[in-house]
Formats: C-alpha cells, structure tokens, sequence
C-alpha cells in the first residue's frame, strides 16, 4: 500500500467528496418525481471493492442512506460472486429491503468501477421512486402484512450487462408502477449520475494515479475510525438505557417497544436493542441493515463533524437479537420503515443524554406523518397527493428547538402550498404553527405544525395516514418536559372523528368540502423547566406559541410580571 | 457640463470610486476609508477628492451593501404582515428546512415577529377564482393594530395572488391609505410567482428593506444634490443592471447582492475588451472565496438566494458560488489528522496572527507571509505598518507543523496547497454545474487577495491563462459604470402548452415591456440600445425542474406579437434537448412561469484609457527570497503600475500595487496586455 502525505490526503478527500456532491446534483436535476428532485430523497458514493464499506458519500442525499448503502452494495458483491460474471460497464438494479435496507420504494443501482481491467471500487445511486406497484399508490400501505402488499420485489440483477442494457428488465419495471414515466425519468437520471460518477473518476485517477487514489481511500477510513475513537475517549464510561414505544403496527392495536442499552468503554460503544419488540404483523419492522444504518445516523447527529465513512462504524457495536423487529426477515412488510427508525434515534438521544446532556438535543417530532389524498376528477383522471408534514425538533443546550423541521432521517423541504393546490383539488384552511405543542423546559421544543386540507373535488376523496407519536410524546431530555402528541382528524358528516390506530388508517371517505386536519408534535424540552427566563415564557405566550395557561402551569406566574 | 460618470462601491474597510472624464476619456479611481454609520461621509469624500464640482457630473451609479448588510446584521425596520386567514406562519414555517444537515441544532426568529403577522378572511383559489372577497374592514382594523404596535412598514401576503391579484390589490390600496409612509410591499408587486413560502419571504424582506434602503439612499442623494449634483443617481442590482433611486427605495430587495454583482459586471467587461468571452472570476476576501462564471460574455443568472437560513430571496441575481476559503481563514488538523481550511475564518479583524490583532491561529495570509509571496514591510491596504512574520511562523507551527510532522516552510505550504485546491474545486464545480469544461475559461482574479493565487489555480483547474485586471480592488466600483440598465418581471402561467391562451400569455409580456420601457425612459441615462428578452420556464408535466426555454418575440414598435404554440413546443424542444441530451416520446409540455428583461445599454467607455502610459523597460524594485514548492527562490519586485505595455516578466516575481499583490510562479510568465491587464501563462507563451 502506498503511504500518503498528508497535504494529498486532504486534497484527495475533497475531489472525492465532490464527485460523490456532483452525482446527486445530476440525479436532483434530472428526477421526474418530486421526491427525489424536491425532497432529495436519495444519495450516492463510493463504495469499497471487496467489502462493500462506505468510503465517500454525498453531502446532499438523505442522511439515512449514508450508512444504508454498503449493505445494498455488499448484497451486489454477494450476487456478482455467486453468479461469476462481474464485468466492467455492469449495472446492478434492486429494491429488496431486506437485502438492501429502508423500504421497496428505494431503487438502487450499483456499479463497478475498472482501472485498467481491475476492480477499482463501486458505485452506487439509491432513490425514492414514486410508484412501485402494491396495493397502496406511493406504497405506504399502513395494513400490508408482507412485502408483497407493499411493492413488487425486485432481488439484485442485471440491469446493464457489459454496457448493454437488458431492455427486458426495463420492461418489468415499467410494467409495475402506476406512473412509468415518472419511473423511466428516474431511472434514467440514476444511471446518468452513475455515469457522470465513472468520467470523474477516471479523471481523479489519470491526475493521481490509482494507487494515491487507493492509498487515500484507505487512509480516510483509518481516519474516520481514530476520530470516531478519540470522540469516545472523551466521553464517561458507563451503561446508559431508554425505552420509546410505537403506537402500533397498524394491524394491531398494542405498542412496540424499542429499547436500547447504550455503553461506552474506553474507546468502544455498543448500542444493544435486545428487549425491543419482536417483529410484527405490520409494516413497521426494519432489516438489519436499516438498523445499523441508523445508528450510523444517530451518531452522526451527535457528532455531526464526524465523515461518512464506514470507518466511524467500527468502534461501535449494534447487536439486535434474531426475531426482533429490528432485524425482520423476510417476507415481513417493512414500508413504515421511517417510524421505527425515528424512534431508534429518539431512544438513543435519550440514552445519550444520560451520558452527556449537553452532547444531544431532546427528541424531535418522530413522524414524518406520509398522508395521501387520492380521488378521480370529474373527467376520471386519479390523482394522488402524496406527501411528508413538519413538527418541531427537540431543545438543546443552546437554543430552543427549532419550529417546524424535517426529520432527522431527510433533508427534504416540503412542496409548497401554492404547487399543491395548483396540482390537485385541494384547500389549506390552515397550514400555521401548532400553539402548546412545545415540551417546556430551560429550552423548550420547536413547535409542531397544523395542516388542514379541505377536499374541492365533486366527486370527494380518499385519504391514507401512516404516523406515529399518536400515543407516545416526543421526550424531553435533561429535565425538559415531553412535546404534544400527534393528532389526526378528519370531517365527517357527522363531525370530526379521529382514527381507531390513532396515528394509522386507510381507506377515509372525504367528501366536497370536507377536511382531515394533521396536527404534529412538538419537540422535547431540554433542561428543568425553572430555569427557562421569565422573558422567553413572556415571549412565547405573547406570540402565541404557548397560552397563558399552559405557561403558569409549566412555569409558575412569574412571567407574568415581565414587561415587554 | 457634466462629464464625468463615477462609480461606488462601498465596502466593509473602503469605498472605492472610478471617475470616468467622457469627455477627455480619462479614468481615475480614489479608496477611502468606508465612514460609519453614515456611509454618505465617506461616499463624498471620495468623489470630491476628484471632483470638485459636483455639477460636472452626469452619473453617480452606486454597489451597495446597505441591504445586505441590514439581512445579515436584521437591521431593518419593524415590519408588519397582513395575510390569508390561516397562513400567519408561512414566514416562520420556511420549507421545513433545518439550519444543518447533522446535529439537529439551532433555532430560527423569522424578521417579522409572530404579533405582527395577523390574518383577515379572503381566500383567492389556484385557478384564481375567488372563494372569499376580502374583508377591508379587517384590513384597516390590522393596518391600525400594526401602526399601534410601531410598524414602520407593512407587507400583504395573500394564497395564490400570482393568479389573481384582486383581493391583494384591494388589500394593499387600503393599506396604503392608511399607512403614514411609502413603505408597503405587496406579493404579487413584487413577485407574482407561484410558491408562497418564496414569495411571501421575499416580499416581508422587502417591506423589511424599506426604512432603512430609502432613508440610506435619500440621505446620500441629499448629500449629493446638495452639493450642487444634477445628474441621475442610479443603483446596481443583485442582476448586474441598474436601477433608478425611486426603482431602488421601492424594491430594496433587489440589491441584496448589488456590490458583488458590479464586480463580476467589470470583471466580465475587462475579459471581454481582452479577448477573453469565457472566464471564471475569483474574488478572494478575508472570509471566503466568491466564484462567477461568465460564458460568451454573459453572467449566468440564478433565480434565488438564501441569505441566511430562513431569509430567502426570490429575484434574479449574478450566480455567485461562495466557499469559505479566504484570506483569514483559519488552518487546523482534526481530532483525525486531516488538515482543513475554514469555514472559521478571522476574517480581516482581528485577521491573520501577523496582524498582531488578538489572533493566534494561522491563515492563507499567515501561510502566504512566511513564504515571502506578501511583504511584510509594506501591507496593503494601509493600515498596519508592518507584519509579524515571526508569530504568523509560530501559528502555523503550533497548529498545522507539529501536528502533521512538518516543519514550519512545509506546514504552510500544505496550507496553501489545500486552500488552492479547495478554490480550484469550486472552479471545477461552477463549470461542471453549468455543463462547461473549465479548462475552455480564462480564470479573473479581483478583490484584494486572488491574485497570489491566480498561478494554483491555473495548475489546478487546469486553466491556461489567468487575467489580472490593472485595477483588481476597484472592480465593483467600475462595474457600476459599466452596468446596463435592467428590469426583469416574472409571471407565473401554469398551463399546459395545449391549453395555453397566446393573447393572455401576450398581454402579460405586453405589460412587463411598457413597465420596463417606461422606466427607461424615466432615467435621464443615454442609451446605445434597448434589448427584450423573454424565458419560458418550462417542463414535462410530473417533472419538477423547469428548464428555462427562450422565446425569440417579435416586438414592433413597442407592440408584442403574440408567440404560437409550435413556436413556443419547438423552442422546449431545443432547450430540453440540449439540457438534458434528449427528448421524452409523449410528454406532455408544461409552462410554469414568464420571465422577461428589459435592458437599456448604456455606452461603454474605451478601457484603453487605464492603460499604462510609460514605455521605459521594467526593473525591479527589489529582490526577495520567496518560497515555492521546497526552496527559496529569488524572487524579483516590481512596481505593476508602471510596467509598459507589452512587458513579460518571466517567474519567479511579484509585482506590487498599492492594493494588490500579484504573483508569478517560477515556472509561469506574467505579460501586460494592450489595456494594462497582466495576463498570467506559461511562460514562453504568445498571445
């Protein structure tokens, strides 16, 4: 192995870093659906040839898929040595969450990358397309009990052979969605960034020469591993536990756990989710590789200066027992898969904190609340708005939480009001901030959001809820209080009725006029509530983000003598 | 008799002005030192040092950073909203974004507080019909209520105005009635474009703006005028055009990027004079590095921007890339041994550790002054009498050397390579986004600190030819009397090409050319020409990105003729095609938004008449020892400013002028060009 200087080294890390910025750019720009092109919900990188580790990754793709995509590309490794015939211009195509991780709705491609007739490294493009088939459009289907009730199964084959494309797979695909333009755009900007992604690496390694290259690759990853190590090192040993739960599963009406042990020891942390709920009958299970992933993610929020880089997982132990809903088996339905994720990062927050407090922030809303609204216009063309709503990240050492934010799996921004109401039948009577839904706290949660959509279409609607937190609040951290749960409603002719799940239901007749209302948790407070200032209480209730009732309960009346 | 056409730019430490004598054909510049608070101290000064009277002067054309300064620092005005019943906290809600990826840290105070966004029934549908008329008495009753809470400005922000602005209209006529000053902003006056969260943001900062962009720009005017100036005072905006005063103190918010839009005006007008329709400009500061690119003469516009997270900005700018690699910012080796440069920077106070202001952790200056290529006998800019090279050595030592094993010359070396390296990509990437190879651009240093640079990045990007403009740190000033002047409009239509109404669709392009013809001939400015263009942004229906399609319009005598839909499917096509290298087999076309410009040319000066005028042959000042790679090179000075046309300076050498170093790397040439520009190669090249 050639030795590096460290000058190049950072060099290196910054050309590679952009080619993996770049092949997310040209996937952005060229997507067909709104997921991908507005939300960002994918990631590319660089992956290394014999294991499949995560070297490089995307600044810009979903935080979820940076540690996600070295199973996808491990499971490609598998494949290819199985079968004997990897060869240069292959391109691999699956979306077997089981295999892969997160849920059917991603599409990965994986290819190799040659110099010279050799194995270089891999890469690789996933992205959340729009319609895969399965009994839900956009397939979020809250009562699917397999995968086949989600999506159709797609195993790693493929879809280019020596730079030939096998038509015959394309064809599948496209007779398996309900939106096959919108899926051939995709696919088409996947492999175009795939593209892009093998021009600039011939260009890196005609400048430096493949083996600095590989050199540098190597010594990243030994990097990412002493920083994450010497991030350990700092903290206090000891064993720390949280326990969340999940509503439900949306067949059954009983809560998940998901329970984790965190413990740190000198330079080593093991995460253990043993005593979490077994997997269930609803689409809420994760594999494996999800989890992992996720821990990856929760970490990362933690120490967010840390790279993406399979490096940084290796001083940390995950264990999940076998049967676990954590480590499902196939063919268990995985569709929620965001739920549960956001829960294992709510719990190990938890834990964390109490380890070092100042180190995490209180838990976020922990839903991403997929709500579809779907009819037929008076000329018979369906429609379907599809989409995620915001609530308020968790309070901090520093600051409150912020108001309204994405999850801490995505990065995504959501459609403006205008496009939706522009593309389907629909009114916001209300899209605004959701007043007491802050845990309080020294510094409260951001506060969640309330949606109201009224249905303008004649012939009425269809809506389909998949959320979470219906039961069980965001927690706060350090003292801070719990945020506001979610809540669901939806008008009825005889009034405004809330689902049965709570959180999850199919299947809502709407009618003309009619409503569902979303309205989303707060964050978790950090810190005891008397030690929040008498300014910010003032503040806060003379803006109405919090009444004067729920400020004297939480807060005594002492705000009250604060002139502003 | 007014002759003279002067350019401002008012900067963080100066205030530049570029005097061009039309009538001798004659340019001077004077650098002031920037007055605070009141900027006009220092505006005036600087032109009265050139000329005394101000009644000689045609033009006074202004860069400021007045608004962007009042964003960044939210030092404007108590602002009011009056919104659609149910929508308060569009402002506040943003685009569910966060302020970072990781760490789920940080707040977020939107600049009107939520007391201030109040609600009044009326609902406008995105079909544009009207589901609930407004209700007027409510808005008085809010206007009065913010007027009572000591609103000095007020904004109207109402669902779906871009298609049907009645209920707005109603809204804001009542407003301004009511309200004791000029400062009220409409959404649909200042961006009738689908997507409330932008418009509503880029509205509320410009009622925000207002106060304090009008009264900045009245007390200069007055200043002016009352020093006996009669000419048209004119601004730049975040467009590269220019503006009238009155355009200016109603639309604030287009002059978020004025100063560094001037910038990349000139820089593209020297290019261009030179030869060069291709370049990428570099503007090198004391926190970041600023990159624009400019193909066949033109400035890429980009659509919007974000000021700060949560203040987005919604009209057309000079697309700037920014990275945080300046002058002052700051090396250090991570917890993994990975050496990195910024986003810390120490900015220009307390600056570099050579500075001896408080700072003790090393810069880019820092590394480049242990080199010998800054000398630390004589600073630029004027403000310190000398730098402590000694300390700066030590920095780099503590922080970057002994953590990496390297001694103090190959410490800062690696500084630089890994800042070169980090500008050079950003290079790379502003090209590449843009689908250009950049090694087809000459690359334009300006601003104080790019051209020590100019050489790495000609090794780096691949780049063949650096040009060095003859005045780098009055760029942005110049760049005001170049600017033409310009207006754009949008107009969202949202409609199929099949369903498209043409007389509708001309109607709205009829509009924005008498609008904009009309401000033109409201300016007292001469112009060469008057240009219309019109973009179409378009896509397949179920696509997001829009790709911009321009419209080749037959304008006669001020009339618009109508475009057909086949003029208007062929013109997608093209653009489609060449965006994306290919065509969807029965995709349905869709028009989401009209953009239009009108540009009024103004008349170019001739930059031959900055060009030096000496002809005796060049000799160096001075001989330094300057590092390069792992030795120390002897290194000739030179006086730039009087270097004759047509000089070749063979590297190693650096030539000085008061506000800029430029350097020339052993293995490069520097060359004056017929305008005084130092054109950076190869050596042995020929133009």
């Amino acid at each position: 192995m050639t030795d590096i200087d460290p000058i190049t080294l950072s060099v290196l890390a910054g050309r590679m870093e952009q080619i993996a910025d770049e092949m997310d750019a040209t996937l952005f720009r060229a997507a067909f659906n709104p997921i991908i092109a507005e939300a960002h919900d994918a990631s590319h990188g660089l992956y290394h040839a014999g294991t499949g580790d995560t070297l490089v990754q995307g600044k810009s793709g979903l935080p979820i898929f940076v540690g996600v995509m070295a199973f996808a590309v491990q499971a490609v490794i598998e494949k290819a040595a199985k079968d004997g015939d990897l060869a240069d211009g292959d391109v691999y195509i699956f979306n077997d969450a089981h295999i892969g991780g997160t849920h059917l709705s991603d599409m990965r491609l994986v290819r190799p990358y040659y110099r010279n007739g050799k194995l270089f490294c891999y890469l690789a493009s996933v992205g959340h397309w729009h319609d895969v088939g399965g009994a839900v459009p956009g397939n979020y289907n809250p009562a699917a009990t397999d995968v086949f009730q989600e999506a159709f199964v797609l195993p790693p084959v493929k879809l280019v052979r020596a730079g030939v494309v096998n038509q015959d797979i394309i064809d599948i695909l496209l007779r398996n969605t309900r939106l096959p333009q919108s899926a051939m755009g995709d696919l088409n900007g996947q492999l175009g960034a795939l593209d892009l992604g093998i021009k600039r690496m011939d260009e890196l390694l005609d400048d430096y020469g493949a083996d600095t290259v590989a050199a540098a690759l190597d010594a990243l990853g030994h990097r990412a591993e002493a920083l994450m190590r010497s991030e350990l090192q700092e903290l206090p040993d000891g064993r720390w536990e949280a326990e969340d739960f999940l509503d439900n599963d949306g067949i059954t009406d009983t809560p998940l756990s998901i329970k984790v042990a965190l413990e740190i020891v000198g330079d080593q942390m093991t995460l253990d989710f043993t005593g979490s709920a077994p997997q269930c009958a609803g689409p809420v299970n994760i594999a494996f590789p999800t989890t992992v992933a996720t821990a990856y993610v929760a970490v990362k929020h933690i120490f967010p200066a840390l790279p993406a880089n399979a490096g940084v997982m290796r001083p940390i132990d995950v264990i999940v027992p076998e049967g676990s809903m954590l480590s499902a088996q196939f063919p268990a339905p995985t569709g929620g898969y965001t739920e549960t994720i956001l829960r294992m990062i709510d719990v190990v927050f938890s834990a964390f904190a109490k380890a070092a407090p100042t180190r995490v922030v209180a838990n976020a809303y922990g839903t991403i609340n997929a709500l579809s609204i779907a009819g037929k216009r008076s000329n018979g063309q369906p429609w379907v708005m599809f989409s995620f709503y915001g609530g308020g990240h968790g309070g901090s050492v520093e600051t409150d939480g912020l108001n309204h934010g994405n999850a801490p799996i995505s990065t995504a921004t959501i459609p403006p009001m205008e496009i939706l109401e522009a593309a389907y039948p629909v009114m916001f009577r209300t899209w605004g901030l959701r007043a007491d839904s802050a845990g309080h706290g020294a510094h409260r949660g951001g506060v969640g959001a309330v949606y109201e959509i009224e249905v303008l279409e004649e012939n009425g609607a269809e809506a389909f809820l998949f959320g979470e937190r219906g039961r069980f609040a965001p927690k706060g951290i350090a003292g801070g209080a719990d945020g506001a749960m979610n809540l669901f409603s939806y008008e009825q002719d005889d009034g405004w009725k809330n689902p049965p799940l709570a959180s999850k239901m199919r299947g809502i007749r709407l009618r003309q006029g009619q409503a569902v209302r979303l309205e989303t948790p707060g964050g978790g407070g950090y810190g005891a509530q008397t030690e929040r200032a008498d300014g910010a209480i003032a503040r806060d209730v003379q803006r109405g983000l919090v009444s004067e009732e729920a400020a004297d309960q939480a807060y005594g009346t002492a705000w009250r003598e604060v002139t502003s | 008799m007014s002759k003279h056409m002067i350019g401002v730019d008012v900067g963080g430490t100066f205030t530049d002005v570029f005097i061009l004598n039309e009538e001798a054909g004659t340019a001077r510049v004077a650098k002031v030192p920037t007055t605070r608070p009141d900027q006009s101290g220092g505006f005036l000064d600087g032109i009265t040092r050139e000329v005394q009277d101000l009644s000689e002067i045609s033009v006074v054309v202004h860069g400021t950073t007045a608004g962007t300064n009042a964003l960044l620092e939210r030092k404007g005005a108590k602002t009011g909203v009056i919104c659609t019943q149910g929508l308060r906290d569009v402002l506040e809600m943003r685009r569910r974004d966060r302020p970072r990826t990781w760490g789920l840290r940080g707040d977020f105070e939107p600049i009107v507080d939520r007391r201030n966004r109040l609600e009044v029934p009326e609902r406008t549908l995105a079909d544009g019909a009207i589901r609930t008329q407004v209700d007027l008495d409510a808005v008085r009753v809010a206007a009065q209520q913010l007027l009572d809470d000591g609103c000095e400005a007020a904004a109207i922000l109402f669902a779906n105005a871009y298609a049907n602005p009645a209920n707005e209209a109603a809204a804001v006529a009542v407003l301004r009635e009511v309200w004791p000053n000029a400062h009220v902003s409409a959404s649909y006056e200042v961006l009738p474009e689908i997507r409330e969260f932008e418009r509503f943001s880029t509205t509320a900062l410009n009622a925000y703006l207002q106060p304090e962009v009008a009264g900045y720009l009245g007390r200069l005017e007055t200043a002016l005028r009352s020093d006996g100036f009669e000419g048209e005072f004119m601004i730049v905006q975040s467009n590269g055009g220019v503006m009238a005063v009155d355009t200016a103190c109603q639309m604030p918010v287009r002059t978020a990027l004025s100063g560094p839009a001037a910038g990349v005006i000139a820089a593209g007008y020297i290019a261009r004079s030179a030869g060069f329709e291709n370049i990428i400009t570099g503007d090198m500061g004391g926190t970041s590095f600023d990159v624009s690119l400019i193909h066949e003469g033109q400035s890429i516009l980009s659509p919007q921007t974000s000021i700060d997270f949560g203040m987005v900005v919604r009209t057309p700018m000079i697309e700037i890339t920014t990275i945080g690699a300046g002058g002052g910012s700051i090396a250090w080796v991570d917890k993994g041994g990975l050496l990195n440069i910024g986003p810390e920077s120490a900015g220009s106070n307390p600056g570099p550790v050579a500075y001896g202001l408080g700072n003790d952790r090393p810069t880019v200056t820092d590394a480049n002054i242990v080199l010998g290529r800054i000398d630390p006998e004589n600073p630029i800019g004027g403000k310190l009498d000398k730098l402590d090279v000694e300390a700066a050595s030590k920095a780099i030592d503590t922080h970057v050397g002994m953590p990496l094993g390297l001694s103090t010359l190959e410490a800062a070396e690696a500084i630089l390579t890994v800042a070169n390296s980090r500008m050079a990509g950003a290079i790379r990437l502003v090209g590449i986004e843009r689908g250009f190879d950049p090694k087809r651009f000459a690359f334009m240093p300006f601003g104080g600190g790019g051209a020590l640079h100019a050489g790495a990045m000609l090794a780096e990007a691949g780049i063949e030819r650096a040009i060095v403009p003859r005045y780098p740190g009055v760029t942005s000033a110049m760049g005001c009397v170049i600017a033409d002047m310009r207006q754009d409009f949008v107009q969202t239509i949202n409609t199929l090409v099949s369903t498209l109404d043409e007389v509708a669709l001309m109607e709205f392009m009829q509009s924005h050319v008498d609008q904009g013809m009309a401000l033109l001939e409201a300016s007292k400015t001469k112009f060469d020409s008057r240009e219309l263009s019109f973009e179409l942004d378009m896509a397949y229906t179920g696509q997001t990105h829009t790709v911009p399609v321009p419209i080749a319009i037959e304008v006669v005598d001020g009339t618009v003729k109508a475009p057909s839909k086949e003029q208007i499917e062929e013109a997608f096509d093209a653009a489609y095609q060449a965006t994306f290298g290919r065509l969807l087999n029965n995709g349905v076309r869709r028009i989401l938004n009209l953009r239009s410009a009108v540009t009024g040319k103004r008349p170019k000066f001739d930059l031959a008449t900055l060009a030096p005028t000496t002809e005796t042959a060049a000799k160096p000042m001075a001989v330094r020892q300057v590092h390069f790679g792992s030795d120390w090179h002897e290194t000739a000075i030179y006086d730039r400013l009087s270097l004759p046309v047509g000089t070749v300076i063979t590297g190693p050498a650096i030539l000085t002028q008061p506000d800029t170093t430029v350097l020339i790397e052993p293995d490069l040439q520097g060359r004056v060009d017929s305008f005084g520009n130092t054109i950076i190669e190869k050596r042995g090249s020929t133009s």
